[in-house]
């Protein structure tokens, strides 16, 4: 498979692009993935799918900034973000929220971390929470949360870190399959109206082909010497999604079938 | 297999259940010593034990008063002390590496062995105990923090670094309160160490402490009041952890709503 790169026409910069990232575990001695390129537009969400361990999440540590790539750029917007963490929103698998705050100051924890007095970044928050589904929430701890809401409170504090672009690293993954269907459909709706922009990272292809605008599919073993690449894209064509009542009728849909077989394929 | 989740016995028979089997014990004892079956001059009866403290409860206030400033003085230079390595060795590996084993080595040295230097050292004033009781009490408290502090989840850590935290944001909003768990279960034993390190330096030199009274009763084969300031001492100890308690109660509220899950 040769190195997989993006084409793509004049105009907009996309919100978040990564340009020809080659990256590594251990500074170079070996690759994880190599030369790979991808972007999302604002509003948009792009799904990555891979097998276990072929370098998903090291791609959305580069994304994110916490780790520079050996070779490639990453751009928000056209600016060279490369190394540079608190740019882009970061949501991983588990909700990470502190056992230690109450759920407000939870959600509040990036403006604090951003230098605003905590009574003022409660007040800031407060009304957001009804539009996330956690009203009457905001004085209870973490523990007392069922995990549907809990990962509502990552996804607000996600919102809160100001970014208009999110990583998120199978955010799903550890619900049940009805709350995680509810979720994924609400992130989707909520991703839409505050126009954020989305990478997700799943396992699951008919999670990625139910919400992504476009799905890039990982193929390689880098604990067997061989760097992962973008074994191909594949466009979901939303309009259809959209256009079902909910998700399931989607689901039922040849556009639905034909995307999840493209993916399955390219997956091997 | 069926796993059967554990439901606690109501809070009447936890207290219910050991008063008696204490209850119980003391009414054998007692009975033992009435009925000659252990020589009185030996073990003497919880009435004679309980008569002793009536009789000495001025004189022991005054001990345990002394007993009492050096013990919550050596703990709180002790949890001081033991703050400071623990947050230095989880700053820097360098720290880490070159304390940790010293930290451990140094509590192989029995305290009955080092007592006497510190006498022969620092005289019979406070400042020997205070010592001997910082060097037992930080211990607990370092090892369970620095443990507590690696324990902290790395991803908590990343997510921090995306919302731009730096090393004191990270420090004083998810290490502290992550490690207050293991870094109360330390004091606890350090609350423990505190008094029991406080009579055992006092034995060895001093004017005045439980320590102190209890090598004149010795001397004076007054095993009754012997039993009196052990009593006491243990009733301090218990006094301390539950102080312990209630400071965790207090600082980590949250453990009640997991508690009540």
């Amino acid at each position: 498979m040769t190195a997989s790169t993006l084409t793509r026409g004049g105009g907009e910069a996309p919100a978040l692009e990564a340009r020809n990232l080659t990256l590594s575990w251990d500074g170079g001695v070996r690759i994880v993935v190599k030369d790979i390129s991808l972007h999302v537009e604002s509003g948009e969400v792009v799904c990555l799918v891979g097998k276990s361990g072929c370098g998903k999440t090291t791609i959305l540590h580069a994304l994110s900034g916490l780790t520079t790539p050996l070779e490639g750029k990453v751009l928000l917007h056209g600016q060279d973000v490369t190394g540079t963490p608190g740019r882009v929103s970061y949501m991983l698998q588990k909700d990470l929220l502190l056992p230690s705050k109450r759920i407000i100051d939870n959600v509040c924890l990036p403006l604090v971390i951003g230098g605003m007095r905590p009574a003022a970044a409660r007040e800031k928050a407060a009304p957001l929470f009804e539009r996330f589904g956690l009203e009457g929430t905001e004085r209870q701890w973490p523990s007392q949360l069922s995990g549907g809401m809990r990962q509502r409170a990552a996804f607000l504090r996600t919102y809160l870190m100001g970014n208009d672009v999110a990583l998120l690293d199978e955010p799903f993954s550890a619900l049940d399959a009805i709350t995680r269907t509810d979720l994924r459909s609400w992130y989707c709706q909520m991703a839409a109206e505050l126009g954020m922009a989305s990478v997700v990272i799943t396992h699951d292809v008919d999670e990625a082909v139910t919400m992504a605008n476009r799905i890039y599919v990982l193929e390689g073993n880098p604990r067997g010497g061989v760097p992962s690449v973008v074994a191909g894209e594949v466009e979901v064509p939303r309009e259809e999604a959209l256009a079902a009542a909910d998700v399931d009728d989607f689901a039922l849909t040849a556009e639905y079938v034909d995307c999840k077989r493209k993916v399955l394929e390219l997956l091997g | 297999m069926a796993t059967v989740r554990r439901i606690d016995p109501p809070r009447s028979r936890q207290i219910g259940v050991p008063a008696v089997t204490v209850a119980i014990l003391l009414a054998a004892w007692e009975l033992a010593v009435r009925c000659g079956l252990v020589p009185n001059f030996l073990l003497p009866s919880p009435t004679q034990v309980v008569a002793a403290l009536a009789t000495d409860a001025s004189l022991l206030a005054s001990h345990a008063g002394t007993t009492i400033v050096e013990s919550a003085l050596g703990l709180a230079i002790g949890v001081v002390v033991g703050f400071v390595a623990a947050v230095l060795m989880d700053r820097f590996e360098t720290i880490y590496l070159a304390f940790d084993p010293l930290i451990t080595i140094s509590q192989t040295i029995p305290t009955v062995a080092i007592a006497p230097l510190l006498v022969l050292w620092f005289g019979y004033g406070l400042a020997p105990k205070v010592i001997l009781i910082v060097l037992t009490t930080f211990f607990p408290v370092a090892v369970s923090l620095v443990a507590g502090f690696r324990s902290v989840d790395l991803d908590m850590i990343d997510l921090m670094r995306t919302m731009g935290a730096s090393d004191l944001q990270i420090f004083w909003q998810v290490k502290l309160p992550g490690a207050l768990d293991q870094f109360f279960s330390g004091l606890r034993i350090s609350a423990t160490y505190a008094i029991v390190g406080a009579v055992i330096s006092e034995w060895l030199g001093g004017f005045s402490g439980l320590g102190v009274y209890m090598t004149r009763v010795r001397k004076s084969f007054a095993y009754d009041r012997m039993f009196a300031v052990i009593i006491l001492i243990s009733v301090l100890s218990l006094a301390l952890m539950k102080a312990v308690d209630l400071l965790e109660r207090v600082c980590m509220p949250w453990k009640r709503a997991e508690s009540k899950k």
